[in-house]
């Protein structure tokens, strides 16, 4: 079932003395969610991410906008009225019934026509309980399982009346580690193999870039970026979302382009011309049709004001101070790199390393920049072994596709058709 | 090590509930204990501590005597009536309480307020309410001939209308408590079940009764437990309500009845009073032993 947000505004009114200023949660969302994918909210707390899903449920109602599911609107319904199913962040499976109550309970509700038998009911709730496999479960009492358990039979108790939508609140947020890469590719599972467009909410990155279709990025009320996990990590439409997305974060430096350089701090680190061939080429892109990516119905938000910004005059001319960010895998180190930092430390993970260094420029105190294990001799060689010490200084050279600019006041990111690196080795 | 420690620590637990154990022992296990054992003495005398045999006399004695069976009827049907009204009436208030949002801080002080009031003041109102007398037929009198019924004495008239001031009396004076128990434990349900019950389009009455009473049984079933208990051992309400002469007013319970043997008109009788209030204590036992067994079935702990 597709689903469509169409101006979407939640307001909660101010209380009391302190306050006293309205709290805007939803902002003018507008949003069409195709039919049979998985969809991730994601966005740092108390953003608006849950007060959306509960708008969509129906337990909260809008202060303004539409919601359609299909072409019914939905958004006067009652929430048991829009065939839902909702999964709570705690579950809320009621402790005094057993697993198999708890899946029944919701076909039980249902009265005149849609009335089952009590034959097809236990048909229907085993049905739900073999899609996330707890048939050998269903005479315990939820007290008597563990977390991930619990979060099957929430799901199942959700899918039992085959609802249209499914609604997920942080739904492994309650999960340790790794019962949370079990549960998530679960998910996943059971939302390709009933098709049921799905919609959930959640604070981790990871996990929403993971086994999403679509991620929605919002903070403070407003979306930022709408589009497939991966392009929205690849091409953040601003700094928020540079830094949002990501582990470990997006190192921001303070930068400006002078003649088509790129500086941080006094080094020109990298080529860069910004066109209007290049914003035009970025644009096209994005809005292509065929290409399945959502980016066009997110120009509603702050994409549009990048998109307009030809006109400014800014785009012209080269000049102007930006923020520079740098995914940590876009650091290559090298020995005449053009960008130099003060030497920290160096973290050895396994799989790779991370190199800890300092820069004047820089927004964060650290500058982590993630080196593959094979560069490893080398680092010793150039750092460790020979006597290496505090003050020594490490250089990089960067990775132009893992270099975003950032306007300085809009923190808009600014397209750029990437020159060559100053001493890049190619 | 271990071994030692925690009979280390099982030395201290012992030492710790000395004062408790010494309290208990002295003043509600060693009189229980004399009073089985007065209540078998016959014919003891408290002053000059003597007896003449030991036997079943007194039960016998106190299970013949007429005004005894009284007390065990007129107990038994205001526990009977007065339990199950206050606590369904406080759940009802209480859901009613917990569902407004305005003034409800207000109303739960009301509802609270017979519970901080004196037991005797609140029985002199009653009286003065329900009481006909040569003077004035009193408010209630006057709202029955109202409507056109005619004025009944509920104070000194028949038996009924004195069981029923009785039991509307000590309805009134529980309830605040039940209320005050009940709507807390409302308060403490998490809303996230009625939720997941509303996407599920669960009718009100069925979310009460499928989840709202299941989740706050065990208060339910400490309030009827206490609520039994409490409605057994009744005597200062009647006495606030009819006088210390209940005997006569046939409106004795069996508190009052081992009172009155103990010092009342007919008083100086120790023996039968145990075996009077060894009779009630088993009563007593008995009817909670049946709720416990009822209650493992239905009440859920969470």
């Amino acid at each position: 079932m597709e689903v469509v947000l169409q101006n979407l505004t939640k307001k909660f009114p101010g209380r009391g003395r302190k306050n006293r200023e309205e709290v805007i949660a939803v902002n003018d969302f507008t949003f069409k969610i195709p039919d049979g994918k998985l969809i991730g909210l994601l966005g740092p707390s108390g953003c608006g991410k849950s007060t959306t899903l509960n708008l969509i449920s129906g337990l909260q109602k809008p202060t303004s906008g539409k919601i359609f599911f299909g072409t019914d609107d939905v958004t006067h319904l009652q929430p048991e009225n829009r065939g839902i199913g909702l999964v709570f962040q705690n579950y809320a499976l009621y402790p005094h019934l057993t697993v198999k109550q708890n899946i029944l309970f919701p076909l039980e509700n249902l009265k005149g026509k849609e009335k089952l038998s009590k034959q097809e009911m236990l048909e229907k709730a085993y049905e739900a309980a073999g899609l996330v496999q707890i048939e050998e479960l269903m005479d315990r009492k939820p007290g008597e399982l563990s977390g991930g358990q619990q979060q099957r039979v929430a799901i199942a108790r959700a899918l039992v009346k085959m609802p249209r939508v499914l609604l997920l609140d942080e739904p492994l947020s309650n999960l340790d580690a790794r019962l949370r890469l079990q549960t998530r590719e679960e998910i996943r599972r059971i939302q390709r193999e009933t098709k049921i467009t799905t919609i959930f909410v959640t604070h981790d990155q990871e996990e929403a870039m993971s086994i999403s279709d679509m991620i929605v990025v919002m903070n403070a009320g407003v979306v930022q970026q709408i589009g497939r996990p991966q392009d929205v990590y690849d091409k953040p439409a601003n700094l928020f979302v540079a830094k949002f997305l990501g582990t470990p974060p997006i190192n921001v430096f303070e930068g400006r382009i002078r003649e088509n350089k790129l500086y941080i701090g006094e080094e020109a680190v990298l080529d860069v011309r910004e066109t209007e061939d290049a914003r035009k080429a970025a644009g096209d892109s994005n809005a292509s049709p065929g290409s399945g990516n959502s980016n066009a119905p997110a120009n509603s938000g702050k994409n549009n004001a990048s998109g307009n910004r030809g006109s400014n005059g800014l785009l012209e001319g080269g000049d102007r101070d930006v923020y520079v960010g740098v995914r940590p895998e876009g650091f290559r180190l090298q020995e005449d790199g053009p960008l130099g930092c003060k030497f920290g430390s160096v973290e050895v993970m396994g799989r790779d390393i991370s190199v800890i260094s300092m820069n004047k420029a820089s927004l964060n105190p650290k500058i982590r920049a993630i080196i593959s294990t094979d560069y490893m001799a080398k680092i010793e060689k150039m750092y460790s072994v020979e006597g290496f010490s505090k003050e020594s200084c490490v250089r990089f050279a960067l990775m132009p596709h893992k270099v975003f600019l950032f306007d300085r006041n809009t923190e808009e990111r600014i397209d750029f058709l990437p020159g060559r690196a100053e001493g890049e080795e190619c | 090590m271990a071994g030692k420690k925690s009979e280390n620590n099982g030395a201290k637990g012992w030492l710790y509930l000395l004062p408790a154990l010494l309290f208990l022992g002295a003043f509600m296990v060693y009189p229980l204990f004399d009073v089985f054992v007065y209540s078998f003495e016959e014919g003891y005398h408290s002053a000059s501590q003597t007896y003449f045999g030991t036997g079943f006399y007194n039960y016998s004695y106190v299970l013949h005597d007429p005004y005894f069976l009284q007390a065990v009827k007129n107990t038994l049907i205001l526990v009977m009536i007065t339990v199950p009204l206050s606590t369904g009436i406080a759940l009802l208030i209480s859901v009613g309480l917990n569902s407004i949002t305005p003034l409800r801080n207000l109303f739960q002080t009301i509802y609270f307020l017979p519970y901080v009031t004196n037991t005797l003041a609140v029985g002199l109102v009653f009286m003065i309410l329900f009481q006909k007398t040569a003077y004035s037929d009193g408010l209630i009198n006057l709202l029955i001939t109202w409507f056109g019924g005619s004025a009944v004495d509920f104070i000194d008239g028949p038996y009924w209308a004195k069981m029923f001031v009785l039991c509307f009396y000590t309805i009134w004076v529980v309830m605040p408590f039940k209320i005050l128990i009940l709507t807390s434990a409302l308060a403490s349900v998490n809303q996230e079940y009625y939720n997941a019950a509303r996407v599920d389009g669960t009718s009100r009455g069925r979310i009460f009764r499928r989840i709202t009473l299941p989740m706050i049984s065990p208060m339910i079933f400490y309030l009827i437990i206490t609520g039994f208990i409490g409605a057994f051992k009744a005597y200062s309400d009647v006495v606030a309500l009819f006088g210390t002469n209940l005997n006569a007013a046939e409106m004795n319970t069996i508190v009052g009845y081992v009172y009155d043997m103990l010092y009342g008109d007919s008083g100086g009788y120790p023996s039968y009073a145990s075996a009077a209030a060894i009779l009630l204590f088993f009563i007593v036992l008995t009817i909670t032993c049946i709720n416990l067994l009822i209650s493992k079935k239905n009440v859920h702990y969470s």
